[in-house]
């Protein structure tokens, strides 16, 4: 009914999209870092904030907020991509590897769900968050992760898209199934590989 | 109103009106248009020459009884979908739209009152419908606003709200200018609080149906202060436009 | 207090390119809490580009969420217990 049509002198916000060969198909550069919630930001006092690996794992490991930031960190500068088609470059972050968390840990699960404060869910390939590709980071851009953004932490997969970069993650659950998180669920993409374009279900 | 599912149509642009520095009306004309509810929006899309496309809510500021469909826009700075229907669509134009939507903000004079309007800037856009509908009809249902805005110059249907109170002894309308007043203003220069709301307000025994309508942190802290001051939770409706519209 | 959230009228247009029926005004009960209330009364946070979300006021618990890509339409509805919605009128 309405094919075709579009409005006169309408052309939305411009969006350097062009001569960028870093960026993945279809994103456009963003200045700002806007923030997409599903629901109200949680507030977790740390003293009650705790990470925990659980699931297909012979002992549960959890650590305190003071113990989680005993941890080694590492500090990542990164480009991130959303599915929203905005991509930032060169993020700055810093963050407990993933490796850390899991090292040592003796399971037979080639998956994982990250969950978070609020309900929110992902789920991955444990080898996408292994071998030096994902972090829980605690600080952006040099300051303490805002709760807008996460904080008190999050999950940072860079190579994928950003939702699987779980905001307000409290831990990781290793699981023999794959088994789809929230937007997984609602026809994103189970893997979500923003240089194959890998947004919806069939992509 | 038949069930269906609400489809994209194009309306045509008669006319776009300035109401304030920052507020446009659009008049428009929707062919096949079956009606509308007092408090109802619309969605609109705009579509670029690329595919690429922005949506928005807007409610609607005509009443059912009028032969036109009016929205009144107000323009955000930064906005992306705002600026173009305040500054750039014209009338001959055409505009995507699909609607009415929402059939849980809206009033007729059928479901009586008392009726306490609460607007915080645009938000007094589906509350002018309302009230506009009530005119139409010759309801008696005692009316009162109470419009919060940040100047005088920025008070949206300011002259036509003069006009009715002085024809109308049961409409009332109260204002109150958060930012600046003019010389010699009389009226309530604060934001709407619990000790305004008390004043302005009908008793909580008289029932009245409250429909509070503006940006998100208006519409909680009214809405909170008068649950606080003993009115029925049941009986208070909000629509909350959100921290940012576009 | 977040300014994200918006009422469940917010939601209605989404939710009319599903439904036939005027879904704000439709009766729940929240999966979570038991809460029963009309879905305009309920929060919405419109994920913008992602997809639709409903909470219930009280618990938060995800009453509704609701997604649009590749021309389908998601749809879950485990977090409610119910909808009822009265026959139209004529």
């Amino acid at each position: 009914m309405t094919e075709g049509f579009f409005s006169r002198g309408f052309l939305g916000r411009r969006r350097q999209t062009e001569g960028d060969d870093h960026l993945p198909p279809g994103q456009y550069l963003e200045d700002g870092f806007p923030v997409l919630s599903a629901g109200p930001t949680p507030r977790t006092p740390l003293e009650e904030w705790d990470f925990a690996v659980v699931g297909e794992i012979d002992e549960p490991r959890r650590w305190t907020w003071e113990q989680f930031r005993a941890l080694p960190t590492e500090e990542v500068t990164k480009d991130i991509h959303c599915v929203t088609k905005w991509s930032k470059f060169g993020t700055r972050w810093e963050g407990v590897s993933v490796d850390t968390l899991l090292e040592g840990v003796e399971t037979a699960s080639e998956y994982v769900t990250a969950f978070c404060d609020g309900g929110y869910t992902t789920n991955l390939p444990l080898e996408d968050v292994t071998g030096g590709k994902a972090w829980v980071a605690f600080s952006y851009d040099g300051a303490p992760l805002e709760p807008e953004h996460g904080g008190p932490a999050r999950l940072l997969v860079p190579h994928l898209y950003f939702w699987k970069s779980a905001k307000w993650v409290r831990g990781l659950r290793l699981t023999t199934y794959d088994i789809p998180g929230f937007w997984e669920s609602l026809g994103y993409h189970n893997y979500g590989d923003p240089w194959r374009e890998q947004r919806y279900w069939g992509d | 109103m038949q069930p269906r599912r609400i489809l994209w149509r194009l309306a045509d642009v008669i006319e776009v009106v300035a109401e304030t520095p920052r507020t446009k009306s659009l008049v428009l004309e929707v062919p096949g248009w079956e009606g509308h509810k007092a408090g109802q929006h619309v969605d609109v899309r705009l579509t670029a020459p690329d595919g690429y496309r922005a949506q928005r809510s807007y409610s609607i500021a005509s009443s059912p009884e009028d032969e036109r469909l009016m929205l009144t826009v107000d323009r955000l700075d930064d906005g992306e979908v705002s600026p173009y229907l305040t500054d750039v669509l014209m009338a001959g134009d055409m505009l995507e739209l699909r609607g009415p939507i929402g059939g849980y903000f809206t009033w007729e004079a059928a479901d009586g009152g008392p009726l306490f309007l609460a607007g915080g800037g645009s938000g007094v856009v589906p509350l002018m419908a309302m009230i506009r509908h009530r005119v139409a009809v010759g309801s008696a249902v005692p009316a009162r606003l109470l419009y919060s805005s940040r100047s005088y110059e920025e008070i949206i249907f300011r002259e036509e709200l003069e006009d009715l109170v002085a024809r109308d002894g049961s409409l009332e309308v109260i204002h109150t200018l958060t930012r600046s007043t003019p010389e010699g203003w009389s009226g309530y220069r604060k934001r709407i609080d619990a000790e305004m709301l008390e004043e302005v307000g009908w008793l909580p025994k008289e029932r009245s149906l409250v429909f509070v309508c503006g940006p998100t942190s208006f519409v909680e802290g009214v809405a909170d202060a008068l649950v606080g001051l003993g009115h029925d939770p049941a009986r208070v409706k909000t629509e909350r436009f959100g921290a940012t519209g576009g | 207090m977040d300014e994200q959230r918006l009422d469940g009228n917010a939601a209605a247009g989404t939710l009319g390119e599903v439904f036939s029926f005027e879904v704000t005004t439709a009766h729940y009960a929240c999966e979570g809490c038991g809460k029963a209330d009309q879905i305009g009364a309920a929060m919405v946070y419109e994920v913008r580009g992602l997809g639709t979300i409903v909470r219930c006021p009280s618990c938060d618990n995800a009453l509704i969420r609701l997604a649009h890509n590749r021309g389908r339409h998601w749809i879950d509805l485990r977090g409610i217990r119910y909808l009822q919605v009265e026959d139209a009128a004529g």
